[in-house]
């Protein structure tokens, strides 16, 4: 059962990602979550979002960047569209790798997949990626 | 209000930047930016971050004080980290750049580390 599903889109700018991380923990605030859990899903929420409108939208204004929010007795959803090309992430260097540990960037996915239980990517056939983040209550 | 706070105050030929706020990507990873660049520009090169008031900071945030460290050290200089939040503290240990950094504390011992 969904307890509530919410969805809203943002202009790619870099002012987005502090707005989706606003609006989102509202959301799971209201639909009680731990602080932990609320931490986690904050810093991931930050780094999609920051993927989405710089690597994927390219800070294209005329594309968006579109989130779904649900809440379930069980965990949190949280999916995220682009409007870019895609990319694999399997092809990011592990930025915990020694000769990765003093790069500049690089961390994001890396985040993502630290404080979220589950982390899948989808290239969408008619265009633009998808992530799909789960955490668990 | 700014994202990022930066206060610079000097203890001996340390820059202390008592920093509040966020470094996020943006505001606050630019103004780190700024701040250490301009202590650069000024032969200002060993810059202690007292960052007790940094309560968040996301990937950008980190990359830019590897960023920092890198550049300061090309340039002669030590850059030294001091109390750091626990969250802080667990991202750092988790990238694995808890042993890249030389974290402090406390102030006097930070200041100390540096003669």
């Amino acid at each position: 059962m969904t307890l509530e599903t919410t969805d809203f889109s943002l202009p790619s700018h870099i002012e987005a990602v502090a707005t989706a991380a606003a609006a989102v923990a509202d959301f799971v605030s209201r639909n009680g979550v731990s602080e932990e859990a609320a931490f986690g899903i904050d810093m991931a929420v930050r780094e999609a979002v920051t993927n989405a409108v710089l690597h994927g939208n390219k800070q294209d204004e005329t594309k968006a960047v579109d989130l779904i929010l649900k809440s379930s007795p069980d965990a949190f959803e949280i999916i995220i569209h682009d409007q870019g090309s895609g990319f694999n992430p399997n092809d990011v260097p592990d930025p915990t790798d020694e000769e990765n540990i003093l790069k500049t960037s690089g961390r994001g996915i890396f985040f993502m997949r630290t404080f979220m239980d589950e982390v899948h990517w989808l290239i969408r056939p008619e265009g633009g990626t998808t992530v799909r983040m789960l955490k668990r209550r | 209000m700014a994202e990022l706070n930066i206060a610079e105050r000097q203890a001996g030929d340390v820059t202390v930047l008592d920093m509040s706020g966020k470094i996020t990507i943006g505001e606050g990873s630019v103004a780190l930016r700024t701040a250490i660049r301009r202590l650069l520009e000024e032969n200002k090169k060993r810059i202690l971050l007292n960052l007790a008031g940094v309560g968040y900071i996301d990937s950008s945030g980190i990359g830019e004080l590897v960023s920092s460290y890198t550049a300061i050290n090309k340039d002669g200089g030590q850059l030294k980290l001091l109390n750091l939040t626990q969250k802080l503290q667990d991202l750092l240990t988790i990238t694995k750049l808890l042993t890249v950094f030389d974290v402090y504390e406390g102030e006097a011992e930070a200041l100390n580390s540096f003669k």
